[in-house]
């Protein structure tokens, strides 16, 4: 057994040896075992020894020696990180000699004569704190300027989302997308418009569908047994409102207006006036300004108010009652 | 398209320690079972579970459709290793034509890079083993490894078996070790062309004259013959994808770093022949004699002209 050299591969604390076969194996599994025993702690002997013989540095807990790198190559488990593609803004930047510039966490922020962050919830000389706007001639009248700063800024952080989605795309498709993050598809048909895609339920509307459900029971759901974990509706509908008792002095006379609500409703339902006499007599009033107008213009000489009463005067047209 | 990127700084930690990187994590190994299992196999899984408790993860339901050599029954190993993010499995199973199967297999990117079935004969327990409590290895520690046997180079399946197992148990790849902790060995001895006897062992340091102490081995964990049935190598392309290595770090010719210049780079210009240059034309001192003879020319053509 000695003189034989095995192969050692330190880095994997292995030892291999090429020379060994069995002539017979051993019949019963205690020699073998011994057999195996003996010539494992050969081996383990001489890994030890090339392992002790290294230079070791004293720690804490015992002697530490810097292993070599295993000679064995296994296979890995994952592939090699692809590197990722400059984005938009890294090929601009490079293509201008823009190099980075390293930025304060607070800055001075003269509005307030404090310092601020840089960047994040209240931020120094942020767009939105400046309480006074100048006007300028190039302003028109009606334009809120307030509001065009607002919809300028929604439009950057636009432009500026759809361009963080463009830059990934193009990382996953050279397959160096960053781990954390996952590009979903937003879900359209085939055919249809995106008003056929049909809405998720959400979380609100589920919990609430066997509530809904239970009120088409005859007793609005009140007695249905209720699964563990199932909350109990909540209060859809009307319900009465009732007065307060006590009125404060600002309240008024509620109970006044509600009676008075009332009454109208009552009253108008009940009242068999089919006639608005008001509306009739000024119907009335404007129905016959019109005919006399149209007399007038009718019979343009005459005068209306020189003019003989017309009576006529005989006896034949009337007829006396005895 | 949707951006979904993690809420919580949690959530991108723990997804950012399953991305793929240059140097890797320790290879975690899932282990489960099929529809049938025997008693010996299962008390093999979990002494396997045992010996790995760091980073194994076993499940404990039965899974009836994984078929490992099957075309179509790897779908749910590759799913439950992308879920665990594990790259290392054991399958057990048991029927009547391959009694305590036992497969071993690889993933590489969560696919299936190689698989090694072996039937467990003649297992012996850890229980089954009588020794001094205070020499039972540590979980976790680093393991050493006796391959015993010339089939282990000459026979194909015996060399896949030998990579395979070095896999399972070899743990971390570390630089620093501390000698104080080594405490296991794993003897693999072919006992034929087909078969492999695994032992594990203890290992009892004892003084010896010189500083490396004398190594005594105790047999304590589980041990059995490994009988190889079938395997599968992995394909060419993709052993050499996987067995690739990130790039050595080129070496930047012709910098050097000085403490008080800082970065420095040497810049050798060729000899500048200059009397042998052509002058150039397009000097502005010439601007005036050219406008000149240009008058010239053209006063000269003028009177050609009239002639």
């Amino acid at each position: 057994m000695e003189g034989s050299s095995y192969q050692i591969d330190l880095g994997n604390l292995m030892a291999y040896d090429s020379n060994h076969h069995f002539q017979s194996v051993p019949s019963s599994r205690v020699e073998l075992v011994k057999h195996c025993l003996e010539k494992g702690t050969e081996m383990v002997q001489a890994i030890a020894d090339s392992l002790f013989s290294l230079p070791s540095t004293e720690s804490r807990d015992g002697p530490v020696v810097k292993l070599p790198a295993p000679t064995t190559k296994l296979p890995r488990e994952k592939h090699l990180p692809k590197p990722k593609p400059p984005t938009k803004w890294e090929t601009f930047a490079k293509m201008k000699g823009i190099k980075k510039r390293k930025k304060n966490k607070r800055v001075w922020d003269e509005q307030t004569s404090s310092w601020k962050r840089t960047h994040g919830y209240d931020r120094a000389n942020d767009d939105r704190d400046i309480p006074i706007l100048d006007a300028k001639s190039t302003d028109e009248v009606g334009v809120d300027p307030f509001a065009k700063r607002n919809a300028e800024k929604k439009e950057r952080v636009k432009k500026q989302e759809k361009n963080r989605l463009d830059n990934l795309k193009k990382a996953a498709k050279a397959g160096a997308l960053p781990s954390h993050i996952q590009l979903a598809a937003t879900a359209l048909p085939i055919t249809g418009t995106k008003k056929d895609v049909p809405k998720k339920a959400s979380k609100d509307e589920l919990e609430s569908v066997a509530g809904m459900a239970a009120t088409s029971t005859a007793s609005g759901g009140k007695f249905d047994k209720k699964l563990p974990g199932e909350k109990p509706p909540k209060h859809s509908g009307k319900h009465r409102k009732f007065l307060p008792v006590v009125e404060g002095k600002g309240i008024g006379s509620k109970e006044k207006q509600q009676t008075e609500k009332i009454l109208n409703q009552l009253l108008s339902k009940s009242s068999h006036e089919i006639l608005d006499v008001n509306k009739a007599v000024t119907m009335f009033n404007v129905k016959k300004e019109k005919q006399r107008k149209r007399d007038k213009d009718a019979n343009p000489g005459k005068s209306g108010k020189l003019k003989p009463n017309k009576k006529s005067f005989k006896k034949t047209s009337t007829k006396k009652k005895n | 398209m949707q951006i979904r990127a993690p809420k919580t700084k949690r959530a991108k930690r723990e997804l950012d320690k399953r991305a793929p990187k240059l140097v890797e994590n320790v290879k975690k190994t899932l282990i489960l079972h099929g529809t049938k299992t025997s008693g010996v196999l299962n008390s093999v899984l979990t002494e396997l579970y045992h010996l790995k408790r760091d980073n194994a993860v076993k499940f404990s339901k039965k899974n009836e459709n994984i078929k490992p050599f099957e075309s179509g029954g790897e779908t749910s190993l590759e799913f439950f290793s992308h879920k665990t993010d594990c790259s290392l499995f054991a399958f057990g199973s048991h029927s009547k034509k391959r009694p305590n199967n036992l497969v071993l297999g690889r993933t590489y990117d969560h696919h299936i890079y190689d698989l090694v079935e072996v039937g467990v004969e003649n297992f012996r327990s850890i229980e089954s083993f009588e020794y001094d409590k205070k020499l039972a290895p540590k979980i976790g520690s680093k393991p050493f490894f006796a391959f015993i046997g010339e089939e282990f180079e000459s026979v194909d399946e015996l060399k896949h078996l030998k990579e395979v197992l070095l896999d399972f148990f070899r743990g971390e790849v570390v630089e620093n070790l501390n000698l104080t902790g080594v405490d296991r060995v794993f003897v693999c001895t072919a006992l034929s062309s087909k078969t492999v006897l695994l032992m594990h062992c203890a290992l009892r340091l004892k003084k010896s004259g010189t500083s490396i102490p004398r190594m005594e081995l105790v047999e304590v964990g589980p041990s059995m013959d490994l009988v190889v049935r079938r395997h599968r190598l992995p394909s060419e392309s993709l052993l050499k994808e996987a067995m690739k290595t990130p790039d050595q770090a080129k070496k930047i010719k012709n910098v050097t770093s000085d403490v008080i210049q800082g970065r420095t780079g040497r810049i050798y210009i060729p000899d500048q022949k200059v009397g042998d240059m052509p002058l150039s034309n397009n000097i502005k001192g010439l601007k005036r004699e050219r406008r000149e003879a240009k008058q010239k020319k053209e006063s000269k053509k003028r009177k050609t002209e009239s002639e």
